[in-house]
């Protein structure tokens, strides 16, 4: 008995459809909830009952960064199979690219005039070098946001994935590259103020950093990336390009067969999973006033890996779950027994790896599985 | 030179006159001759491993359309004649054509899967995590970049092809069921709907039975029999029962040391003497 072409055309759109309907009511209901919060603390004064911290806005902002990262990370892993344990380096590159212009901004004598930062003062530098060239423009610094972690994406992964490396291999050398830029952006004579990096900043496009109307503003601005990211990331996922990509990641050498080349659709997803990194450290170096060379050691990046494995992978929500749930529990370990976070991480990987492979997203699924079979 | 004017010819023929190489993800046209009416030539070819001759001055050739068994023991290089025609293994000597203009020893294995051979190999390979539903749509002969794959959108015709195979391989019912929980079988008739998809005029089949129930050999062996006419087919296989199932009154070839031993029908191969002797008589 064969169906009509309509009834499997209309099965075959239903699942591939961007969200169900009850998906669209839960992303936007929790969108619109997050997006009350610096409302609530603009518009009622401390103390009173509705009042939400600024201190709890500034988290949240954070962890929305984080959230952008893990996210982007889980359309390469979770999705294309590719574990990468060298976002951070993508992430503060981002980061790096409007620290740049933030360092402009801030770097103004008292009548008004441009000076140098201080870190180039104490190497006697007379100007800004060369590829600070611009980064006094806002649109130029975004473009480099994007350009910069895009760009060494397209060509690191063109070298890697041409040669066809894959697997636990990948992994070490984005590890290595991320450990590499870190050393390099340790020296001062880099020109992006050694160990310290950039801080002090003071205006953003003319506003007062610190204001919490502008705290406000880079919060929302950061809750409408990790949303348009979401909705990329599931379009994407939810294409043809996405099965392909899920080819790749189960049997890569039957895609060839098929005549799909691989590179290709590992090179559009590698670069697009980085581009999203960078957009994230660009939202966050603002929010936390710092970017140093620290954002690019191999702890970071491995961290980022357990948001996702946490949160699910290859489910888009679980790591923006896992993001938030990980570095909730990370903000109040360390303030109470901080010496202890790293063997709670390490912890937290081993028993999501032994008890919850699906991570949250999967045990919830298990949890509704059950409730339903049991209804029924 | 024979490969260049093929694929000028080729391109010549195709719709949109898009030039290029046979690269990867092109639709690639197709330009095979058969107008005499044999889909695959295969004249004194010769393999040999190490002096061992896996094929000794094979000759064979399968008419557009036909279903053809090849059988033979162990040893007897039915699967290195496969691998010399997907371009896996290429002759010492000899001459394999693709219709009457394509000299396949010049082409890559891809450059053949996209000329319009397709194989099937002994251990079925599908995405178990995709869905049958999928599996037959990634595998659909259409354009393969990653920029018409990312905005593609499926149409009635597409839907409607895909519809067609599912029915032929009788997996409707499981059209949305990921493919890692067909049984072996199953997965066996996916993997054919896959080749299918690809709209191969020649479709290679390797043991295509190897580990079915007797009801799942049963049902290959009629949709190997609906296949028959619309795409020209050779099915190596052991099992003499399915082969004789199959083969109805079409030609059997019975290789042996690397040569053809015995041809006709299945009636005429078994009362062969020769093959008596080295085969179905053992």
């Amino acid at each position: 008995m064969k169906p009509s072409v309509s009834t499997m055309l209309h099965q075959a759109r239903e699942r591939r459809r961007l969200f169900s309907p009850a998906a669209w009511v839960g992303v936007l209901a929790i969108a619109a909830l997050l997006a009350c919060l610096p409302w609530l603390n603009l518009a009622f004064p401390s103390g009173h009952p509705l009042h939400v911290s600024s201190y709890a806005v500034a988290l949240l902002g954070k962890f929305m960064c984080y959230a952008l990262a893990a996210l982007a990370l889980d359309l390469v892993w979770g999705y294309a199979g590719i574990l990468s344990l060298g976002h951070g380096l993508f992430f503060a590159l981002g980061g790096y690219a409007h620290g740049m212009y933030l360092m402009r901004a801030a770097s103004v004598g008292a009548s008004g005039q441009a000076r140098l930062p201080e870190f180039m003062v104490f190497l006697d530098w007379k100007a800004y070098p060369w590829y600070w060239a611009f980064t006094e423009h806002f649109w130029y610094a975004m473009l480099l946001v994007a350009l910069v972690p895009g760009v060494l994406a397209f060509c690191f992964g063109y070298f890697a994935f041409r040669s066809r490396i894959k697997g636990v291999y990948l992994s070490i050398i984005t590890q290595a590259l991320t450990y590499a830029a870190m050393l390099l952006f340790f020296r001062n004579e880099t020109g992006f103020g050694g160990n310290n990096g950039f801080t002090g900043f003071r205006t953003l496009l003319g506003f007062d950093i610190t204001a919490p109307g502008t705290r406000a503003g880079l919060y929302w601005a950061t809750l409408a990336a990790l949303l348009g990211a979401l909705v990329l990331a599931r379009a994407v996922t939810q294409s043809k390009l996405g099965r392909v990509l899920a080819g790749v990641r189960d049997a890569e050498n039957r895609l060839r067969f098929l005549g799909y080349e691989p590179l290709g659709f590992k090179l559009f997803v590698w670069t697009l999973s980085a581009l999203m990194c960078g957009v994230a450290g660009a939202l966050y170096v603002p929010q936390v006033g710092i970017i140093n060379p620290g954002e690019m050691s191999p702890e970071n990046s491995i961290e980022m890996v357990v948001w996702v494995a946490t949160g699910g992978r290859g489910t888009l929500v679980g790591p923006i779950i896992g993001a938030g749930a990980v570095n909730g529990l990370k903000t109040w370990f360390t303030s109470v027994f901080p010496e202890f976070w790293l063997y709670v991480l390490g912890l937290i990987f081993i028993l999501t790896t032994l008890f919850l492979p699906q991570g949250i997203v999967g045990l919830l699924r298990r949890l509704a599985g059950r409730l339903s079979w049991r209804k029924a | 030179m024979i490969k260049r004017s093929v694929l000028d010819q080729a391109y010549a023929m195709m719709d949109e006159g898009a030039g290029g190489d046979a690269t990867y993800g092109h639709v690639t046209p197709r330009g095979v001759d058969t107008s005499n009416g044999v889909i695959l030539y295969l004249e004194d070819i010769t393999v040999s491993f190490d002096g061992f001759k896996a094929l000794n001055k094979l000759s064979l050739d399968i008419g557009v359309g036909e279903l053809r068994c090849i059988i033979g023991p162990n040893g007897a290089g039915k699967t290195t004649m496969m691998d010399v025609i997907t371009g896996k293994t290429r002759p010492a000597e000899g001459r394999a054509y693709f219709g009457q203009n394509i000299d396949l020893t010049r082409y890559s294995e891809s450059q053949i899967a996209h000329l319009g051979i397709g194989r099937k190999f002994q251990r079925p390979t599908v995405f178990e995590h995709h869905t049958v539903f999928d599996n037959l749509e990634l595998a659909m002969r259409t354009d393969k970049r990653v920029g018409p794959t990312l905005s593609c959108a499926l149409n009635g015709a597409q839907v409607d092809a895909i519809g067609e195979t599912l029915a032929l391989i009788r997996l409707t019912e499981h059209a949305w069921r990921p493919a890692g929980l067909l049984s072996h079988g199953q997965k066996q008739w996916l993997e054919i709907g896959m080749l299918l998809m690809q709209e191969p005029q020649l479709l290679l089949l390797d043991e295509p039975v190897a580990g079915m129930t007797d009801a799942e050999t049963e049902r290959t062996g009629e949709l190997l029999n609906e296949l028959r006419g619309r795409h020209s087919l050779m099915v190596v296989e052991h099992d003499m029962d399915f082969v004789a199932g199959i083969a109805g009154t079409g030609k059997v070839t019975v290789l042996h040391e690397g040569a053809v031993l015995a041809e006709g029908t299945m009636a005429q191969v078994q009362t062969d003497p020769r093959v008596v002797e080295v085969y179905l008589g053992r």
